[in-house]
């Protein structure tokens, strides 16, 4: 049975780290629905979030490949109610469409989205929640035409009292490493 | 840009810095990971590093084969024999490419080896140069770790990473790529072995609770059944599988990787498991109620069809790669890390038992199987030769202690049936990636590696010409690696599956070959041949006392086929003996 699972993957700041990680997703047939990459909290070492659609049979197994990359430090999987998400889309109307009515102002205010840049041509709205909100918004305001949309990655961050990565960089320096 | 060469000077630590070139820090890197033997193959963008191994010829024995390919496998069988990391030099561009099998090979059966790659100069990096390709996104998904050098400075550091991953956990192939500049480029140099890598865990340590569970399962098993795989052998747990299963009596099968692990004439030891293994093991997996899968992964040449695959039975996996566990075939008790750490363990806590009964019944399938297939292979009373009663010859002449090399097909599978071992490390075959041409180089490495052992290679007609130019490599080091080649003028493997399957329609399967004699001569090695069983003995003979490498062409029977057998989608018990 399939469900949605957002992965937060750590690795090292290598190049060539993002191609690594997703093969192992490629090779398994299993697409991404959302990635975003950026440096962690912790200096050197980058962090994925990475949304798919699957069993969690299917996503256990992921997991260990993704941790078997040389680079790659932890790799953690949850559920949609594990996390705190969000997610950014930018919307383009023609400011013309936005002075006609007080239909999109109006939307905008609705929605808790914001006015990003105004000019003569066009206005650039932007709004930040979870997608379905975001393809809310943009369904409505397509009925006035909407010239471009982008929606970010998810970015997520654990509802968990523990910080999860930081213990266990801990504890790797404390346990006694098995020399082979 | 050059510099002054520091004074030497005494100094209390004793790590001194030293300036050289990154060509020489290669040199001196290799030797600091204990190097003696490497293979390759030179070309321009490595050619600083082959200028730099000219001064260490004494130190480093570099081979030059006579094709990237066969540099790879060579190192492959190194590694194989000795438990050593495998290393190899190519050159950028087609170097690397023709590496990309050995290496998927090698990532595939978890063999050690560190591949240097040249490169071309920096600045030449994603321009198309001449002979520039991109080796490390090529082979990314068939190494365990590969990196990329432009700094001469970051070599020391590259390699000793490189030797670590390679050999530690479960092995695999590192490539490290060099560019030009890195190698001219000039440095001071100091090696510091790594022994951590932050982001990489080699091995856990095995959980007592695990071992317990374990132990309660075993001592409960009315019908235990041990599959024994490459782990016992990477891990060097000959010794300890054999306390475990002296002490519980269980009967124990080999995987293909898993030959040599135990000795051949153990009592507990039922033969082999797989597409074309003993009819025993196979058979009596779905009639065990507890598999103990030590250092194995479940290969689907193995399991047959996963959904039938020993259905009756818990499943203790002793396994050192995590990633491993649940993979294929769901364990009640995954045991995970080095099975020479585990299985001491489990022994000690185990009741000292003995299943006299149940290893009975793999004795029966046994007199089964020798008389319906066995017999008729080694004791043929038909006129052409069988690719069996060559392999038996051959294993009896030398009393069961010569190290077993084969190519991919049907002599693979008679070769693994019917050779026997006495002690460990005497295999050396491909088996997950399953690579034709592996036979003849990497026979060669292993002889190289085992110099005081005999080699026997059995190859057929079809593998032996994917890598018959290594026959130039056998003549210039004079390894004395005896080659069995089996020829049937087919490709016999695909022939078998064509006769069973697609109504004998041998569509590209027969072979029209050369005078392999006349090649062979030319190469400046020894060689006959034989097609009649009288003479084979004496030809045995004669190529086992020749004092050097020797061919022995022996013609088989054209259409023989390859007994038992796990059909595709069939059930291990569903085993067919014809």
């Amino acid at each position: 049975m399939k469900q949605e699972f957002t992965l937060s993957i750590y690795s090292e700041n290598h190049v060539g780290l993002l191609n690594q990680v997703t093969t192992v997703f490629t090779r398994r047939h299993i697409n991404i629905e959302s990635l975003n990459t950026s440096e962690s909290a912790i200096p050197g070492i980058h962090k994925f979030t990475i949304v798919v659609f699957t069993s969690r049979e299917q996503v256990n197994k992921l997991v260990l490949q993704i941790e078997k990359r040389i680079d790659v430090i932890k790799a953690y999987v949850f559920t949609a109610d594990e996390i705190v998400h969000q997610e950014m889309a930018l919307y383009k109307v023609k400011t013309e469409t936005l002075l006609n009515s007080n239909e999109i102002e109006r939307l905008v205010r609705q929605y808790g989205a914001r006015i990003l840049e105004v000019t003569k041509e066009y206005t650039v709205i932007e709004k930040t929640g979870h997608k379905r909100e975001t393809q809310e918004l943009f369904d409505k305001l397509d009925r006035f035409g909407v010239q471009q949309f982008v929606r970010s990655g998810r970015i997520a961050v654990t509802k968990l009292k523990d910080e999860l990565l930081s213990n266990y960089l801990k504890k790797l320096e404390k346990e006694k490493s098995l020399l082979d | 840009m050059e510099t002054k060469t520091q004074p030497q000077t005494m100094e209390a630590n004793t790590m001194k810095k030293q300036r050289m070139s990154g060509s020489e820090a290669v040199m001196k890197s290799l030797l600091h990971e204990g190097v003696d033997v490497l293979f390759g193959y030179p070309g321009g963008a490595i050619m600083p590093i082959y200028d730099a191994l000219y001064h260490y010829q004494e130190k480093l024995n570099h081979i030059l084969t006579r094709h990237e390919q066969g540099a790879v496998h060579a190192a492959q069988g190194y590694a194989r024999v000795t438990g050593q990391v495998g290393v190899c030099f190519v050159t950028s561009g087609p170097g690397a490419t023709n590496a990309v099998t050995g290496i998927a090979d090698a990532m595939v059966d978890s063999t050690p080896m560190v591949v240097i790659s040249g490169q071309v100069a920096s600045p030449l990096l994603g321009t198309d140069a001449f002979q520039e390709t991109d080796v490390v996104g090529i082979t990314q998904p068939i190494t365990k770790w590969n990196y990329q050098v432009k700094r001469a400075e970051e070599i020391p550091e590259a390699i000793a990473k490189a030797f670590y991953i390679a050999r530690s956990g479960r092995p695999g192939p590192v490539l490290i790529d060099i560019t030009k500049d890195a190698q001219f480029a000039q440095f001071d140099f100091e090696y510091k072995k790594v022994k951590k890598v932050r982001s990489y865990i080699p091995k856990t340590a095995v959980k007592a609770d695990k071992v317990a569970e374990a132990v309660r399962l075993i001592n409960l098993a009315k019908k235990p059944l041990a599959l024994v795989g490459q782990g016992v052998v990477l891990g060097g747990a000959e010794k300890e599988l054999m306390a475990f299963l002296e002490k519980t009596g269980i009967p124990a099968a080999w995987t293909l990787l898993g030959l040599s692990a135990m000795p051949s004439d153990f009592e507990q030891n039922v033969g082999m498991l797989g597409m074309h293994g003993n009819y025993g093991p196979n058979v009596k997996t779905n009639e065990s109620d507890l598999i103990i899968a030590i250092g194995m992964r479940f290969d689907d040449r193995v399991t047959g069809n996963v959904q039938k695959y020993a259905k009756g039975a818990k499943v203790v996996h002793l396994e050192i790669d995590p990633a491993e566990i649940n993979k294929i075939i769901y364990a009640d008790v995954p045991v995970v890390g080095d099975v020479k750490d585990s299985l001491p363990m489990i022994t000690d806590m185990v009741s000292k038992t003995s299943h006299e009964a149940w290893l009975k019944e793999f004795k029966a399938c046994d007199k089964i199987e020798k008389q319906k297939i066995i017999d008729e292979q080694l004791f043929p009373t038909k006129a052409g030769l069988t690719m069996g009663e060559v392999v038996r010859r051959v294993t009896d002449h030398y009393d069961d202690n010569a190290i077993m090399v084969t190519d991919v097909g049907q002599h693979q599978m008679f070769a693994s049936r019917y050779f026997k071992f006495k002690q460990t490390r005497s295999v050396v075959t491909s088996g997950g990636l399953g690579t034709m041409g592996f036979g003849l180089p990497a026979a060669l490495g292993a002889q190289l590696g085992q110099p005081e052992r005999p080699v026997c290679l059995f190859v057929g007609d079809g593998g032996f010409q994917m890598t018959i130019q290594e026959l130039g490599t056998i003549f210039q080091t004079q390894a004395p690696v005896k080659i069995i080649l089996l020829n049937n003028n087919f490709l016999g493997m695909v022939r078998q599956w064509q006769e069973m399957f697609f109504d004998r329609r041998y569509a590209s399967t027969e072979l029209v070959n050369p005078d392999f004699q006349t090649i062979t001569k030319g190469y400046g090695i020894a060689c006959e041949q034989v097609s009649e069983r009288d003479d084979l003995d004496a030809a045995v003979k004669r190529m086992a006392e020749h004092d050097g490498a020797y061919l022995l062409e022996v013609k088989v029977e054209k259409e023989g086929n390859v007994f038992p057998m796990v059909t595709t989608g069939a059930s291990v018990s569903e085993i067919i003996l014809e």
